[in-house]
């Protein structure tokens, strides 16, 4: 019986192309496959480190690109960004079947991994779209359009090219909390960014020295209006959960007070 | 501008216009060219108010003084409300403010009718043209069209506007006749016949000469009060039927009557908002526009109202046993989409799949139809289907005693009758 392999690469796509490719090459018999920062220490087999290579990359993304629909390559990508646990080894046996089997398709849905890809990627573009609706920014003093996001999926570069075409006349940055990385627009052009917050000071102590005046007054506007234009004789609040789901709230500026 | 009297304006003006319930904000294109916003086809809700609807648009009046005095409308003439007025650069600042910080899609402008409908619209126009040439504005705007108002401005209107509509509120002519004696039926039609002769002649220009600007690109759309004057859900949806054929509306919307009034032609005050009924004309809605339905299978002489307890395509297919059951290996696409527990994106992953193999209950419950429902409609490549020779009574009592509805309160009489 051969060897079942552990693999370790460092949690972004073009690691994880680059250990599908060792695999493919090496003909590695898998068992597991986990980004480096969620290794855990009890594993019985010691793993293998995958060192993320360009060329690699490359080569299997234009592989991928042969054999896969633009859709189901999107598909997978979008899967990947998931980052579900064990999401990997569902993308290893996808990729397996598209370039093993001739008759493969995205499309085959009786096929339980391609219906599992399908189903997650759906997921992740929901949470897509729910940041381009739920990002609330907020005006600093240096003209900075800024918001915080903690989404449940790694959907940041997804959003980027939306949130570029909209916003380009105003600079702006978008910043995941949870995976501590951001989005800059400076008018010309948008790139990943890590800031660095000082934890001590919480936030309510300076956020008037941080957004400029207006910007309180147009957050209360902002929770008037949706007050307002609420129907109380039509109270639903269950379906009001179902669309925006507590864990959300804290971004919302109609949901949560400046003072908060 | 002085915040204070910001906050009172747009709280007046925004209670006042909330019951125009259209919050869509899909359907238009708009490329951004170094500007502000855009548009591409998908419309997006950025947040849900407590009633559980989308909150897509900034949805304001631009005043609530109206000349009107029609009985269903909160703004009406004779009610003691308090009135308010934006100017246009308020409503522009208001817009350009909350989409720059990612409130809203864009701006759904409304107004009471001041003066004169000409008058009216044409400061409706003013801010969408002010908001597109000046501020390089290219987020979605939906503007009313006002009854009454001109062919001219309704032309102009639509090349600043993604949208049109005009509402016409009562289903029936004799229902305006009791309710909106000041409006004759024929004010609600010129608008909408203007908005769609210019798409037309805009949309066969544009084939020819490519520079011809946009024309209203996501339509227009109208809106009825249901359960205002007794009308039948026939009275209801054969009007709609209407409204999508001859004007080519891209939406009806119905909003259940909610009582602004204490007027002996209409419901008391305090009575309940028919939340129920109007789910169940946007399920006939949806069979209409994506389902292949025509109207009069699903409401006719014998049949004047949608059941309640059951949504309209499962009372289709318990009236029309004969065509069922269907195989999901081999049935048509559109008599697919005909079964109760199937949606269209069921009917396309099903019609994939067995393009690979025979699909069995496994398959079908993974795929996600609704097997409560589907299961007496349908047979599939297991040995397991219904075999009893069951009555459309027996299963519909079945399917009730076997799902969970939110409204099943509303219905818990009739629903005894069939579990006892």
């Amino acid at each position: 019986m051969k060897t079942q392999h552990v693999l370790i690469y460092d949690g972004s796509f073009k690691g994880f192309l680059t250990l599908i490719f060792t695999v493919f090459e090496e003909k590695i018999e898998v068992s597991a496959i986990s980004p480096e920062e969620s290794v855990q220490s009890d594993m019985f087999s010691s793993p293998t480190f995958i060192t993320t290579d360009l060329e690699k990359y490359n080569r299997v993304k234009l592989g991928l690109k042969k054999v896969l629909s633009a859709s189901a390559d999107k598909q997978l990508y979008f899967a990947f960004l998931s980052e579900i646990k064990g999401i990997e080894m569902q993308l290893l046996h996808y990729i397996k079947e598209a370039f093993r089997n001739k008759n493969f398709s995205s499309t085959d849905f009786g096929n339980p991994v391609v219906l599992k890809i399908n189903q997650v990627s759906k997921m992740v573009s929901r949470e897509k779209h729910r940041m381009e609706a739920f990002v609330r920014f907020q005006l600093t003093k240096e003209d900075i359009f800024f918001a915080t996001i903690e989404p449940d999926f790694n959907v940041l570069p997804l959003i980027l090219k939306h949130f570029e075409s909209r916003y380009a006349d105003q600079k702006w940055i978008i910043y995941d909390l949870k995976r501590n990385f951001g989005l800059f627009y400076n008018l010309q052009k948008t790139s990943y960014i890590n800031l660095e917050f000082n934890r001590d000071h919480k936030e309510k102590s300076d956020k008037s020295s941080i957004y400029k005046h207006c910007e309180k007054e147009f957050q209360q506007l902002w929770q008037e209006y949706f007050s307002s234009t609420n129907i109380k004789s039509r109270k639903n609040m269950k379906l009001h959960l179902q669309h925006v789901p507590k864990r959300y709230w804290k971004y919302l500026t109609e949901k949560s007070s400046w003072q908060n | 501008m002085s915040f204070e009297r910001i906050k009172e304006k747009l709280n007046i003006l925004a209670d006042a216009a909330k019951y125009d319930i259209s919050c869509s904000s899909s359907g238009s294109k708009r490329v951004n060219k170094g500007g502000l916003g855009n548009s591409d086809g998908v419309g997006i809700c950025h947040s849900y108010t407590e009633d559980g609807r989308c909150v897509s648009l900034l949805k304001i009046l631009l005043t609530n003084y109206c000349i009107f005095d029609c009985a269903y409308c909160v703004t009406r003439k004779s009610n003691d409300v308090k009135r308010a007025a934006f100017k246009i650069e308020e409503v522009v600042s208001l817009t350009m403010n909350f989409y720059r910080r990612n409130y809203i899609e864009g701006l759904f402008l409304s107004s009471g009718i001041f003066k004169s409908p000409d008058y009216t619209m044409e400061r409706l126009v003013q801010v969408a043209k002010k908001l597109r040439l000046e501020e390089n504005f290219n987020g979605y705007i939906h503007l009313k069209s006002i009854p009454g108002a001109s062919d001219e401005l309704m032309r102009e209107a639509g090349l600043y506007a993604d949208r049109l509509s005009v509402n016409i509120e009562i289903p029936t002519i004799s229902g305006l006749k009791l309710l909106a004696p000041d409006k004759k039926h024929e004010d609600f039609i010129k608008p909408m016949e203007a908005v769609k002769d210019a798409i037309q002649i805009y949309q066969s220009e544009k084939k020819i000469i490519r520079s011809i600007p946009k024309y209203a690109p996501a339509g227009q759309s109208t809106q009825m009060i249901v359960g205002a004057t007794g009308e039948s859900d026939r009275d209801v949806m054969y009007s709609a039927a209407y409204y999508y054929k001859k004007f080519k509306m891209k939406r009806v919307y119905y909003s259940g009557y909610i009582p602004v009034a204490n007027d002996s032609r209409l419901p008391a005050l305090g009575s309940p908002v028919p939340l129920l009924r109007e789910n169940r004309l946007y399920q006939t809605d949806w069979l209409l526009r994506f389902y292949g339905f025509d109207i009069r299978e699903l409401l006719n002489e014998e049949n004047q109202n949608l059941d309640l307890d059951i949504d309209p395509k499962l009372s289709w297919a318990l009236r029309n046993r004969a065509l069922f059951p269907l195989d999901i290996n081999k049935a048509d696409k559109l008599l697919l989409a005909r079964v109760p527990g199937i949606g269209l994106k069921s009917v396309y992953k099903i019609i994939e799949a067995r393009k690979y193999r025979k699909l069995n209950w496994e398959h079908l419950k993974k795929i996600g139809l609704a097997f409560n429902r589907a299961k007496y409609f349908v047979i599939c490549d297991s040995g397991d289907y219904e075999k009893r020779d069951l009555s459309s009574l027996q299963i519909k009592g079945m399917i009730l005693h076997n799902s969970t509805s939110k409204f099943r309160e509303d219905y818990g009489i009739q629903l005894n009758l069939f579990t006892s």
